[in-house]
C-alpha cells in the first residue's frame, strides 16, 4: 500500500526550509502513520534533495504529522535554480512511501 | 454573542479579483481583508519605488479598489491589506483617488508607517537568520529591511475610525487578528485569545487554498468547480472561536481536510508559531464538520510573545539566466542530454563564469531528481531541456539562454521551442530585532 491510500499531504515553504503536512483520511490510521512515516524514512526517501535534518511533530487531534526539512530548497525560495523554487512538488512525492499492512 | 465576520480577498498580490467582490456584495461581511505580500514582494517593490517615489505599493491596488470599494461602501465593510507593500502612503492615496472616482466621499483611508527599518539597521550588529555571517556582509547590496509588524497600529487605525487600511510588511495572520482585537476589546496580554484569533487569520490568510485551491488530487480529492473557486470567510466569536465558510454557489469545498492541510502549511513547530504579537499552539487544535463547507475552529492557545520581530532583509544576490528546448520523438532522451552537454561546454569555450549551474530534462528529473521521478523502464517520447545557471552579471547570464538557442542550428537534430530568460536575483534573508527598535504611525486620508 502507498501512503496515497492512506493519508493527504500540502507543502509549505520558508526560506531554506520545507515542511511537509502528512494527514490521515481516516483517524484511525494515525498509529499506522506514526509508526511508519519516520522523520528518519522521509529523510531517506527524499535522499540527496534534503541536505539538512528532518524533524517530525505530531498532531494527535488532527490525525496529523508535519514534516520539516531544511536545505530542502536548494538554497531558499528567493535565490534557487530550482524549476519548483517552492518545492511545492514535495508533498505529492511524499505519498509515494510504501506503507506495510498493519 | 457577538459574531465578527471576515472575509479573505486575497492570497497573494496575483490573486483572482471576482471572489472578493462577490463577498464583499454577499458575505454580509464586517471586514475584507487582502493578504498580497509573499517574501520576496516587498523588495522588488522597493525597487520600483526607487525608480518612481510614488510607486511601490501593490500593482493591482487600483483595480482591486476599484471592484471592491463599491460594495464594501454600500455593506459596510471595512478592508484590511499589505498591498501598502514598499509605500504605503502612496497606496492610500491612490485608494482615495479611486474612491472619488467612484463618487465615494468621506472614505477614511489609513496608511501603517514604519515597518521599513532599513536606516535602523545601519550600523547595528545583526546576525542572518539563515547563514552564519552578519548583516553587514551584504554591504551594498542590500536594498530593502521590512519589520513584520504585529496587528497593534491596524487596531490604532481602525479605532481612528479608517474604513480602509493598507499596511507594508505586517505578519499575514495579524492582518486578520486586529479586527478581532478591535471588535472584541482584547488586550495585547490576553495570550490565549490571540493565539485563537491567529488560527483564524493563518486558516484565512491564503485565501482560496482553505476551501479547495491547493487541494484537488483527481482520483483522491475531488474539489468542484475550481474555475469558480469561493474565497473563505469566518464567522468570530467573542473567545475567538470560528466557523469557516464561503458564500453558498460558489465552487470549491470547505471540509475537514482542507482546513487541516492549511492549518499546517508554513508551519514548522506547530506548538510555536511566532508572530509579532504572540506565541500562537495550534497543538491543540480542533477541527469538526458542521455541516457543508462550514468547519468549527476551536482549541488553539497562545503564549507570551518573544519581543523580537523579524525583519525581512532584501538583498542584490546574483544573475540567473536560463534557455529551454524540446526535443521529441525516439531518441528524444538521448538527444536532451547531449544538449545539456553541449550547452556546458559552450559556457566553458566562451568564458561564461557561473557560481551554480542545472542541466535538466523537464519530465525526466527537473523537479525530484531521477530516482523519485522514475517510472518504469519506457523512454520518454518528449523532453524538455532547462538549463540555467547563476552568474555575476545580467550580460553572462543572458548568455546562457544565448547558447540554449544557438542549439537550433548548431546542437542535436529536432531541437524546438526555445525560450530564454534573464534577470536579477533578489535574495531574501532575515534577522531578529527587539521590537523597541520598529516604531509604527499612522497617517490618515478622506475622499
Amino acid at each position: 500500500m502507498r501512503l496515497r491510500d492512506l493519508a493527504h499531504s500540502r507543502t509549505g515553504d520558508k526560506g531554506d526550509t520545507s515542511n511537509i503536512s502528512v494527514i490521515a483520511y481516516d483517524p484511525a490510521d494515525y498509529g499506522l502513520l506514526l509508526r511508519s512515516v519516520t522523520a528518519e524514512r522521509v529523510k531517506e526517501h527524499f535522499g540527496g534533495l534534503v541536505t539538512g535534518s528532518v524533524e517530525r511533530y505530531e498532531l494527535p487531534k488532527l490525525a496529523a504529522l508535519n514534516f520539516v526539512l531544511r536545505g530542502a530548497l536548494r538554497g531558499g525560495v528567493t535565490r534557487s535554480l530550482a524549476l519548483d523554487a517552492h518545492g511545492k512538488c514535495l508533498g505529492s512525492a511524499i505519498l509515494d512511501l510504501e506503507i506495510e499492512e498493519a | 454573542m457577538r459574531t465578527l465576520r471576515i472575509g479573505a480577498g486575497a492570497g497573494f498580490s496575483g490573486d483572482r479579483i471576482e471572489p472578493a467582490v462577490a463577498l464583499a456584495e454577499q458575505g454580509r461581511l464586517d471586514y475584507l481583508v487582502f493578504e498580497c505580500l509573499a517574501e520576496r514582494t516587498i523588495a522588488q517593490a522597493q525597487q520600483r519605488r526607487l525608480r518612481d517615489p510614488r510607486q511601490g505599493y501593490d500593482p493591482l491596488l487600483e483595480a482591486r479598489m476599484r471592484a471592491v470599494l463599491p460594495a464594501c461602501r454600500a455593506q459596510g465593510v471595512r478592508i484590511v491589506s499589505n498591498m501598502g507593500a514598499a509605500n504605503p502612503l502612496a497606496a492610500a492615496e491612490k485608494t482615495v483617488e479611486v474612491a472619488r472616482a467612484l463618487g465615494l466621499q468621506g472614505l477614511r483611508v489609513a496608511a501603517v508607517l514604519g515597518d521599513d527599518v532599513l536606516e535602523a539597521l545601519r550600523g547595528g550588529d545583526y546576525r542572518l537568520e539563515e547563514r552564519d555571517a552578519p548583516l553587514a556582509s551584504l554591504g551594498e547590496r542590500v536594498i530593502s529591511a521590512n519589520a513584520y509588524l504585529g496587528a497593534g497600529p491596524i487596531v490604532a487605525a481602525l479605532e481612528q475610525g479608517a474604513d480602509v487600511v493598507l499596511t507594508g510588511r505586517a505578519a499575514d495572520p495579524a492582518l486578520f487578528l486586529a479586527p478581532q482585537i478591535h471588535a472584541f476589546g482584547w488586550t495585547f496580554d490576553d495570550w490565549t485569545r490571540l493565539g485563537r484569533g491567529t488560527a483564524v487569520g493563518h486558516l484565512l490568510e491564503c485565501a482560496g487554498q482553505v476551501t479547495g485551491g491547493y487541494f484537488a488530487d483527481p482520483g483522491f480529492k475531488e474539489v468542484p468547480d475550481l474555475a469558480r473557486l469561493g474565497f473563505p470567510l469566518a464567522e468570530v466569536n467573542e473567545e475567538g472561536e470560528a466557523v469557516i465558510t464561503k458564500l453558498p454557489g460558489s465552487g470549491g469545498l470547505v471540509s475537514e481536510a482542507t482546513c487541516k492541510e492549511q492549518l499546517l502549511y508554513e508551519i514548522h513547530d506547530p506548538a510555536r508559531y511566532l508572530q509579532p504579537d504572540v506565541a500562537a499552539d495550534f497543538s491543540e487544535v480542533e477541527l469538526e464538520q458542521l455541516g457543508p463547507d462550514r468547519v468549527r475552529l476551536s482549541g488553539a492557545r497562545g503564549h507570551p510573545r518573544s519581543g523580537l520581530l523579524k525583519v525581512s532583509v532584501g538583498y542584490v544576490d546574483s544573475y540567473q539566466g536560463e534557455g529551454q528546448i524540446s526535443y521529441a520523438g525516439p531518441g528524444a532522451l538521448e538527444r536532451g542530454r547531449l544538449a545539456v552537454e553541449i550547452v556546458a561546454e559552450r559556457l566553458r569555450l566562451t568564458g561564461v563564469a557561473t557560481s551554480e549551474t542545472r542541466g535538466e530534462l523537464i519530465g525526466v528529473d527537473a523537479i525530484l531528481g531521477a530516482r523519485l521521478s522514475a517510472n518504469g523502464s519506457a523512454a520518454p517520447r518528449e523532453v524538455r531541456v532547462r538549463f540555467v545557471g547563476r552568474t555575476a552579471s545580467l550580460a553572462e547570464a543572458e548568455r546562457i539562454g544565448q547558447e540554449v538557442e544557438s542549439l537550433y542550428l548548431n546542437g542535436p537534430a529536432g531541437g524546438g521551442g526555445v525560450t530564454k530568460a534573464a534577470r536579477e536575483v533578489v535574495g531574501i534573508v532575515s534577522v531578529l530585532v527587539p521590537e523597541g527598535l520598529v516604531h509604527p504611525s499612522l497617517h490618515l486620508l478622506e475622499s
